[in-house]
């Protein structure tokens, strides 16, 4: 299989204009005889979504919430990027382009990131004509902050809930478009598999969470926006719904999926309080724009934070990383907070933790003002912990946050299963090795409004679609073979349940394939995770039917894939015999315990092609060739 | 801690429901509501017998998915909280709790505590947006919009969508929900266009859907996690008014 990015010729600054008037056009009066499929209705979907129904295309959108505007786009907290250099602080499409490809550790494709931050700008600018309140100054005009990664300040932000905000903004805009009957719109409905007719994605399987009924429905395209899959980790950042099941199927179907041991683990979590624990709660990055990170100086310090003495306090991030400080990247931060734990001087329960201090920020700047920027964050802290941050430092600890790796696509967001885009969180195509704070719902909204709506219309203006019903041979045969995995899962009336298995792979993996990784833990991982599944496939236990609302089956059909997919991560992550942005291998580090890249042999995007059930994948390499920066090591010194 | 929980326990839609007792042991004060729930549920698996069904995903309050009526109050005994964010700290030992769906005409039980809430959607396909193409947008510091303006657009954008507010008003009607979403874009210049004719459309569908009339009970708004206010919706009334009045359509 050859691997093609499809990277338009010229100029860096020029490709995408180039494009785009290179791309066919489909006709106005032709754009209603085409249709879509969206899987997923989060930032890229629902923004896909809207957009391609405003242009004409006929559009269908899945999700498996009751409700578009659930999605996981909707936590996020912090804010999105833009170029738009309004603070005059010397910011640019070239700096934020530069910024994304360093804090990606050099391992993202040159052209797409390029693109991403020329079209940053016009997001900002379509989120405010649809009515989202970004914060402003008593002037009028749109505030920013700094997050992770910058020198500068161009975040925008809503308060602590811009995700919302933003998600709100697209998801009305697919509300109209479902008024105006452009949009036909699925809720409760879960995608099971990808339909594939003579080479080309022509459409879904799906099952109606209410009735159970599983579905086949066709389309002359497909596009998953289905997001990211740090839930394999059982315990993360990400809603409980979250899964890898819509990608990994699609994977099964033929297309790559590129870079899967490429997780970020953030490093501003509220620490685990008990076994019982059932997801774990980010405390945004742009906290660090005023909290300061420490841990006593001495081991097994367990004085109560306000009796250790300035001198006394190890200010790591400030020490280790003085140009960067408390905002050092996202991989950088967790490892270092790893590093003081490990060595004994972490704090609170299990020693699993370091302090986010604002006792400076309020003496400097006023309790008021701290409330105005983190008020809810200070809130939301306080009723899960019962602990008062205004009064108490923070405690934080590192968690499973996003993941970077997902489904191979071109430039044109297209996988090498034609016909079938992948967006958002869920295409590995942005961010590298490790995501910078705030590029995630920015690389949702460019591919959704302003990368797809361009690119789909290319693909179909080369045409050659015959006409696919449901009573295909592919469609048939795909909807059976879900019918019959869910009557398996419900006929193996085994002991345990779909819980119990996610649990123990979720320990598993942070353990073997988590923050930092080895040869041995990784073997390991490799060895157990397919005994694992044997044994879910002979004990597990759901009770109930297949007809019905059913919420245990859920899990089980989304468990069952996670214990597919586990094993192409730790496969992926054995590998890359190099320490790259969120995958830290221990054999590859500097003196100081720095990542140590290995540019002569790694410097491409691993594209695996599926085999069968626990048999290795076939590696394909994407080369990642840098013509416009220099491949630096990356230095937050 | 221990605690006995009565569980509103119905299997479909058109199925008749009913309390059913559990004992549950050992519960700690940090677990949240719903992990309460989960380990319930763990057991009853364990059992052989079938979990109770409730709806949640984010666990952070932000996703509006969960919901549930804990002895008589919506989202539970705590001001401003979404039952996901509800911890047991707020219950003793010995503690008997009553779990029930929202009750509604317009939101029907699908299961247990599961209940559809399409309704709500539809009211914001009617009007609940600003009619702006992608790429029609010009700089987004073109217009400035005061400070004051921004941070009330965002009092009234902060509402998640769980339904609380129709669970806890009396007549089971959806005026905060609409208020504040019309409250959001009439704050802003981008919203002034539609103005008038996006809350009578709004509006009208609520009353399509069987959501009840305001008779300002209030009780919507102490039972918001979100803390809206009522004041949306005597300002939503205006523009109704307005539109009602003037015969715009
Ligand atoms: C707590 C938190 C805070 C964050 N804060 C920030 C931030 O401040 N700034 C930033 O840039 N990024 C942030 N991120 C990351 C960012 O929010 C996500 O990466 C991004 O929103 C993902 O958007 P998406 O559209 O790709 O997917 P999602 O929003 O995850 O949407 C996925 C959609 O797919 C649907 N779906 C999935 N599988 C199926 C299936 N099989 N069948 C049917 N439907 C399916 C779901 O129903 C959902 O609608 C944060 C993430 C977290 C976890
Ligand atoms: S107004 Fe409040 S209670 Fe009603 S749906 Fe919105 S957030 Fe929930
Ligand atoms: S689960 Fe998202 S608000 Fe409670």
């Amino acid at each position: 299989m050859e691997l093609n990015s499809n990277i338009p010729g010229g100029p860096l600054q020029q490709k995408w204009d180039q494009h785009r008037a290179d791309l066919k056009l489909v006709n106005p009066a032709n754009k209603r005889k085409y249709s879509v499929i969206v899987v997923g209705t989060g930032l890229a979907g629902a923004s896909a979504a809207a957009t391609l129904a405003e242009l004409g295309y006929n559009v269908s959108a899945f999700t498996y919430h009751d409700s578009a505007r659930r999605a996981h786009s909707i936590a996020a907290q912090g804010g999105i990027n833009a170029a738009k250099n309004y603070q005059n602080d010397g910011d640019s499409v070239w700096r934020l382009f530069y910024d994304t490809v360093k804090g990606g550790d050099f391992r993202a494709r040159e052209a797409n990131v390029y693109r991403l931050a020329q079209v940053s700008t016009s997001i900002i600018d379509q989120c405010v004509a649809q009515g989202v309140p970004f914060a402003r100054e008593y002037g009028g005009y749109l505030s920013n902050r700094s997050f992770g990664g910058a020198q500068v300040s161009r975040t925008f932000y809503a308060r602590g809930q811009t995700g919302q905000q933003l998600l709100i903004g697209a998801y009305q805009a697919m509300m109209r478009q479902v008024g105006l009957g452009k949009v036909k719109l699925y809720n409760k409905q879960e995608m099971m598999d990808l339909i594939v007719v003579d080479g080309r994605a022509r459409g879904i399987v799906s099952r109606d969470m209410v009735t159970g009924k599983i579905e086949s429905y066709m389309a002359d395209a497909v596009i998953l926006a289905t997001g990211g899959y740090g839930n394999v980790f059982y315990l993360s950042t990400n809603a409980k719904a979250c899964n890898v099941t819509a990608t990994y199927r699609a994977h099964k179907r033929g297309a790559l999926f590129a870079n899967p041991c490429y997780t970020q683990i953030h490093p501003t979590c509220i620490p685990q309080s008990g076994d019982y624990q059932s997801k774990l709660t980010l405390m945004s990055e742009s906290l660090r724009n005023d909290g300061r990170i420490w841990v006593p100086k001495a081991k097994g310090d367990t004085r109560s934070p306000d009796q250790i003495p300035e001198s006394e306090r190890d200010y790591y991030l400030e020490r280790k990383y003085p140009s960067f400080g408390n905002l050092s990247p996202r991989d950088i931060a967790s490892r270092a907070a790893k590093e003081a734990c490990d060595d004994g001087r972490g704090v609170g329960p299990g020693g699993l933790g370091v302090y986010l201090d604002f006792a400076d920020a309020i003496k400097r700047l006023g309790q008021e003002v701290i409330a105005d920027r983190y008020g809810n964050l200070f809130e939301m802290y306080e009723r899960i912990t019962g602990e008062d941050p205004y009064k108490v430092p923070m405690r934080i600890y590192p968690a499973v946050h996003y993941t970077m790796g997902g489904l191979w696509v071109d430039y044109d967001l297209m996988s090498n299963v034609p016909g079938l885009f992948v967006l958002g969180e869920a295409n590995f195509s942005d961010h590298g090795a490790n995501r910078l704070g705030a590029s995630a719902l920015m690389q949702g909204l460019a591919d959704g409004y302003f990368v797809i709506p361009y690119t789909l219309g290319g693909y179909f203006a080369k045409g050659g679609f015959s006409t696919v019903s449901n009573d295909a041979p592919e469609a048939r045969a795909a909807v059976t073979e879900a019918q019959n995995k869910v009557s398996t899962l419900l006929s193996i009336n085994g002991k345990r349940s779909p819980t119990s298995f996610h649990r123990e792979l979720g320990s598993l993996m942070w353990d073997k394939c988590g923050m930092a990784r080895n040869e041995k833990g990784l073997t390991e991982a490799l060895k157990r995770i397919p005994e694992l599944r044997d044994e879910f496939w002979k004990n597990l236990t759901i009770p109930g039917t297949g007809t019905e609302l059913n919420q245990s089956l859920e899990l089980g059909l989304r468990v069952a894939d996670f214990l597919e997919f586990a094993e192409l991560m730790c496969t992926d992550a054995l590998h890359r015999n190099e320490s790259c942005g969120g995958h830290f291998r221990e054999e590859y580090q500097t003196e100081d315990g720095e990542a140590k890249r290995n540019d002569d042999e790694f410097c491409y995007a691993a594209a695996w092609e599926y085999t069968g059930v626990g048999s290795k994948p076939t590696l394909h390499k994407e080369p990642l060739v840098f013509e416009n920066v220099h491949l630096a090591t990356r230095s937050y010194k | 801690m221990n605690l006995r929980l009565h569980i509103w326990r119905q299997a479909g839609p058109d199925a008749t429901g009913m309390l059913k007792t559990y004992d549950v042991a050992n519960v700690s004060e940090h677990m949240s509501f719903l992990e309460m729930l989960d380990v319930l549920n763990e057991d009853l698996i364990s059992k052989g017998e079938i979990p109770v069904a409730f709806d949640h995903d984010c666990r952070e309050g932000i996703c509006g998915t969960c919901g549930m009526v804990i002895n008589g109050r919506p989202h539970g005994p705590v001001a401003k909280t979404t039952v996901c964010q509800l911890h047991m700290r707020t219950f003793k030992d010995g503690d008997e709790i009553y779990i029930e769906p929202w009750r509604a005409r317009a939101f029907p039980v699908m299961r247990d505590l599961v209940v559809d809430r399409g309704s709500l959607d539809r009211i914001i396909q009617k009007g609940g947006f600003v009619s702006v193409n992608t790429g029609n947008a010009q700089d987004g510091n073109t217009i400035p919009i005061s400070k004051l303006d921004a941070d009330r657009a965002m009092d009234a954008a902060a509402c998640i969508g769980c339904g609380a507010c129709v669970a806890a008003c009396p007549n089971a009607s959806a005026m905060l929900f609409t208020a504040a979403k019309v409250g959001h874009l009439a704050s802003l210049p981008q919203g002034q266009a539609e103005r008038s004719t996006r809350a009578l459309h709004m509006v009208l569908q609520m009353d399509a859907e069987g959501f009840g009339a305001c008779t300002n009970h209030l009780e919507c708004e102490a039972a918001c996690p979100k803390g809206i206010s009522v004041e949306f919706i005597a300002q939503m009334n205006r523009d109704y008014l307005a539109s009602a009045i003037g015969g715009r359509d």
